[in-house]
């Protein structure tokens, strides 16, 4: 140990616009197990991404030293050459290949021109007894667990003759047993000269297995901490993820007070049966007229898997538990019956399930409300066209007509029409899910200035966001969600940046 | 008949002190996909018209034609709001075949009257759509291969009802007249068919009527609309083009009954698609699936409704097909499905979803009919009718692709 096997010098990596890394450096020491944490959009996959030739050379600003050569990944093939495979957190396996199928895609085992699938099996059990999986190699993947398919893939990449092996978010999907097994396969292979890069969100795993964590933050590296020196602890992480100093871009409201109870959830649970696992379970949670709910935590932790599961359910979870909605208790059957009842979702990928991008403005603003524009079912043109261009001018949509196709405006715009549509059904409770997302400061600014406004007519918010700053700048109380389950608590005024990371790590 | 809604405007085609060619100018420009199919048609109606000495622009030749076109336009109606939602329907050819064999057996070996049998039939087809439709939507078996069992069993179906006697022989008069018949006119003025001139002139009188409430409207919401000049001149132009199909057609019997129900289908689906909720839907679920399960529409319900009215609109051209070859034959419905695809894409559908109209889709089949129709009469070879319909086909979407990047 002690000599250096991968360094990489001020790589600086912009995305039009956005700089996504800047004059990051970062140093792993031959057999290692070296931890990259960070926020979500810290840069810690995009880093990982330079560094495995998905961002080819010459797209970035930097040098990669590995193994005392500098190095120009073209493509993944070529990192894979020098021996260094990335293990992304959806897992990369074919679910209808077998397993021996799947070590060796891509780096099939052949005799002559053609594939030797007997060799390819012998090859296979070694890899499996390797990662200590014992399975039939004929297994198809698709019939194993989760945990089980992240072994074929180490497996994989064994396969390879891999000198650094990076793995991101290795555990996000797993129980606690095959996290416990894949940090004790990870030691393994520490004693077998493989240095390792693991992402993690999860402070005691890095405690439990790092010998050193670097801390990214706003694509800069903050810091190296060493584990011999005992500086790898939960505070320390914390401190130095999230030491940012909120700017004053929250437009402020006048004093609120909330009125009565509006959503209530006593022990709501919803079990996928797809994952094969509960995405939130007995969540309790509670949203008072004129209130601003914050949900915090990080990617996966089951904060839109929850409003989907309030918001009737689409995804046809398996639901237990009680929702009140102003003191009654409700059963969705439809989202058309939470629309009714008074709830609007604004979903986290407008581009992917909120907009319809090939049609104009009104006719998405009003398309979850046609009633309002319509009797016996006919559409009165005209009156959609009033509604849509006052909704156009309150929410200060930028477009040359309310004719406007929808794919054609900005992200700031689109998500204004995504909110508009749902503010057209005139709802009591609004699903904000990662409202800001994608969009400039100026735009954010104006949907900041809407939300207030909305609180002050009466209405109660849900604000799902990844973005601390922005969950403290604008909540009167916080949810923070982990794994599924509400973490903890937090009143605007006792909560900060620590804290919330604390109970999101857990 | 409405064929083009009002087109869209911008608002730097309105400023003051522009010229009204300006004007025209860019209300084309805008509208360039849409005019693009009219444009065709008309390209090709003239084309013919010179190639062929006028003879393919003769009463008796437009009549057949549009006779022609019926049983495929009435399933490429339906076939574009199948597209629309992202589906395919392969099964309408033999559905088709299948209940128009169904209904020369009831109206001939069974006895039913004529105003039983059709509507069983339409409900019938209605049925089998709805089959399809739980099929795709329940099940989540994807369309193309829903659609290709029923049409294999549709097709056994069809041999098996038509096995023992071969082609079937309707002599119902009045079931016939469906697709042979023209509607009785009052009395007869130097060969003019008076009442297609009257429907003629009620049609144009309607539709200016219609136009004009509508940009009354407009204005009483203080939108902007299109100029005076520029309107006026629409509304001649439309008006003419269906003044001169009427007189063409009043000068060989009159409107056949199937131009009537190809009429009524088109003026009723475009109803549907443009002015309902339901039309909306339809065209939410093309657009973004997920977006309108999340904006409360029943995206299953809104897939079996069409697949429905497809299924009806299969029996509509097995009824059609049926009493114009006045019997139901083993073959009925070959290839009717492709057909009716190719003219709902000539008409400017979109596979991607959620983009299309019925009114293009009535043209799309009307400017295939008028190919093979004008090869017919020049003589051209079956096989270079084929592969020419082929290159229109495919220079149709090309065009739709082009623009649609441009606008994008």
């Amino acid at each position: 140990m002690g000599e250096t096997i991968l360094e990489m010098k001020r790589i600086s990596k912009e995305f039009i616009g956005v700089k996504a890394l800047s004059d990051v450096n970062f140093k792993v020491k031959k057999g290692e197990i070296h931890c990259l944490v960070g926020e979500n959009g810290a840069g810690k996959s995009t880093l990982m991404k330079v560094l495995s030739g998905v961002y080819p050379h010459g797209t970035y600003e930097g040098e990669i030293v590995f193994e005392g050569q500098t190095q120009r990944f073209r493509t993944i093939k070529d990192s894979v050459n020098a021996g260094i495979v990335i293990i992304y957190q959806e897992l990369a396996l074919f679910p209808d290949l077998s397993v021996y199928e799947n070590i060796f895609a891509g780096n099939e085992v052949k005799r002559g021109k053609l594939v030797d699938w007997n060799q390819t099996i012998v090859k296979s059990k070694e890899m499996l007894r390797k990662v200590k999986l014992d399975v039939n190699p004929e297994t198809l993947v698709k019939d194993l667990g989760v945990g089980k398919q992240q072994l074929v893939e180490i497996a994989k990449a064994l396969s390879k003759d891999v000198k650094l092996l990076i793995l991101d978010e290795p555990t996000a999907a797993l129980n606690e047993d095959d996290s416990e097994n894949l940090l004790q396969l990870l030691r393994e292979l520490k004693d077998q000269g493989i240095t390792c890069i693991m992402i993690s969100h999860k402070l005691k795993e890095v405690i439990s297995i790092a010998d050193s964590a670097t801390v990214l933050r706003d694509g800069r590296t903050i810091c190296t901490l060493d584990a011999a020196k005992g500086e790898i602890t939960e505070n320390a992480i914390i401190k130095h993820m999230v030491g940012r100093e909120l700017s004053d871009i929250y437009p402020k409201r006048a004093s609120s007070s909330f009125g009565e109870r509006v959503l209530e959830l006593v022990d709501w649970s919803a079990y996928d049966s797809r994952l094969g696992r509960h995405v939130a379970k007995d969540v309790r949670l509670q949203v008072r007229k004129g209130e601003i709910v914050g949900i915090a935590g990080l990617m996966g932790s089951g904060r839109t898997e929850l409003a989907l599961s309030l918001f009737g359910n689409p995804k046809e979870y398996r639901l237990q538990g009680e929702m009140r909605l102003e003191g009654k208790a409700v059963k969705f059957s439809h989202t058309s019956d939470a629309i009714r009842s008074g709830m609007a979702y604004v979903t986290e990928d407008r581009k992917g399930n909120g907009l319809f991008l090939a049609q104009d403005i009104k006719s998405n603003i009003t398309a979850a409300h046609l009633r309002a524009i319509s009797s016996k079912g006919l559409i009165n043109h005209n009156e959609e066209v009033k509604q849509a261009l006052e909704y156009k001018q309150s929410m200060v949509i930028k477009a040359p007509s309310v004719e406007q196709l929808v794919g054609k405006l900005s992200g700031g715009n689109q998500q204004k029409v995504s909110i508009g549509k749902w503010l057209f059904t005139e709802p009591k409770l609004l699903i904000l899910d990662e409202p800001t997302r994608g969009i400039d400061v100026g735009a954010k600014f104006e949907i900041y200035s809407i939300m207030n406004e909305l609180i002050a007519r009466g209405m109660s918010i849900i604000m799902i966001s990844s973005e601390l700053g922005e969950v403290l700048g604008m909540s009167d109380r916080i949810y923070v969600m982990a794994g599924g389950k509400i973490k903890g608590e937090l009143p605007a005024d006792q909560a900060n940046q620590e804290n919330i990371m604390q109970l999101a790590t857990q | 008949m409405e064929l083009n809604q009002a087109p869209k405007r911008n608002a730097s085609a309105r400023q003051e002190g522009q010229g009204l060619l300006q004007e025209a100018r860019t209300l084309i420009k805008e509208n360039i996909r849409e005019y693009g199919m009219y444009i065709a048609l008309f390209v090709i109606l003239l084309t013919f018209s010179i190639l062929t000495d006028g003879l393919f622009m003769s009463s008796r030749n437009i009549s057949n034609l549009l006779d022609a076109t019926g049983y495929i336009a009435v399933l490429a109606v339906g076939m574009t709001l199948v597209i629309v939602i992202r589906q395919i329907d392969l099964s309408v050819g033999f559905a088709a075949g299948f209940l128009g064999a169904i209904a020369a057996i009831m109206l001939t070996q069974v006895g039913v009257p004529v105003y039983i049998t059709i509507p069983v039939i339409l409900v019938l087809g209605m049925g089998l759509g709805l089959i399809n439709g739980v099929l795709v939507a329940k099940i989540g078996i994807p369309s193309f291969v829903a659609t290709l069992a029923g049409m294999l069993v549709f097709r056994g179906a069809l041999l098996q009802m038509t096995e023992k006697t071969g082609t079937i022989i309707v002599s119902d008069e009045r079931f016939n007249a469906i697709g042979n018949g023209f509607i009785p006119d009052l009395f007869e003025v130097n060969g003019l068919h008076i009442l297609s001139l009257i429907l003629g002139l009620l049609c144009i009188v309607l539709y200016v009527l219609s136009e004009m409430a509508n940009r009354r409207n407009k204005i009483k919401y203080q939108f902007e609309v299109i100029s005076g000049p520029i309107f006026a001149l629409k509304l001649i132009f439309i008006s003419a083009i269906i003044g001169y199909i009427t007189w063409i057609l009043a000068g060989y019997n009159g409107f056949s009954w199937t131009v009537v129900i190809m009429l009524l289908v088109v003026l009723i689906y475009h109803f549907l698609t443009t002015k309902t909720v339901l039309g909306r839907h339809i065209y939410a679920v093309g657009s973004n699936p997920e977006a309108a399960h999340l904006s409360g529409i029943n995206v299953k319900k809104i897939t079996y409704i069409v697949f429905g009215s497809m299924g009806m609109l299969s029996a509509l051209s097995g009824i059609l097909f049926t009493a114009r070859l006045q019997s139901a034959t083993t073959t009925a419905g070959t290839l009717f499905e492709l057909d009716a695809i190719a003219a709902a894409y000539v008409g400017g559908v979109s596979s991607a979803g959620g983009v299309g109209k019925v009114t293009g889709a009535i043209i799309g089949a009307i400017v295939m009919a008028s190919l093979t129709s004008g090869m017919n009469l020049l003589g051209v070879g079956v096989s270079y009718q084929y592969m020419i319909r082929g290159g229109v086909l495919a220079a149709a979407v090309i065009f739709d692709v082009m623009t649609r990047k441009k606008r994008a």
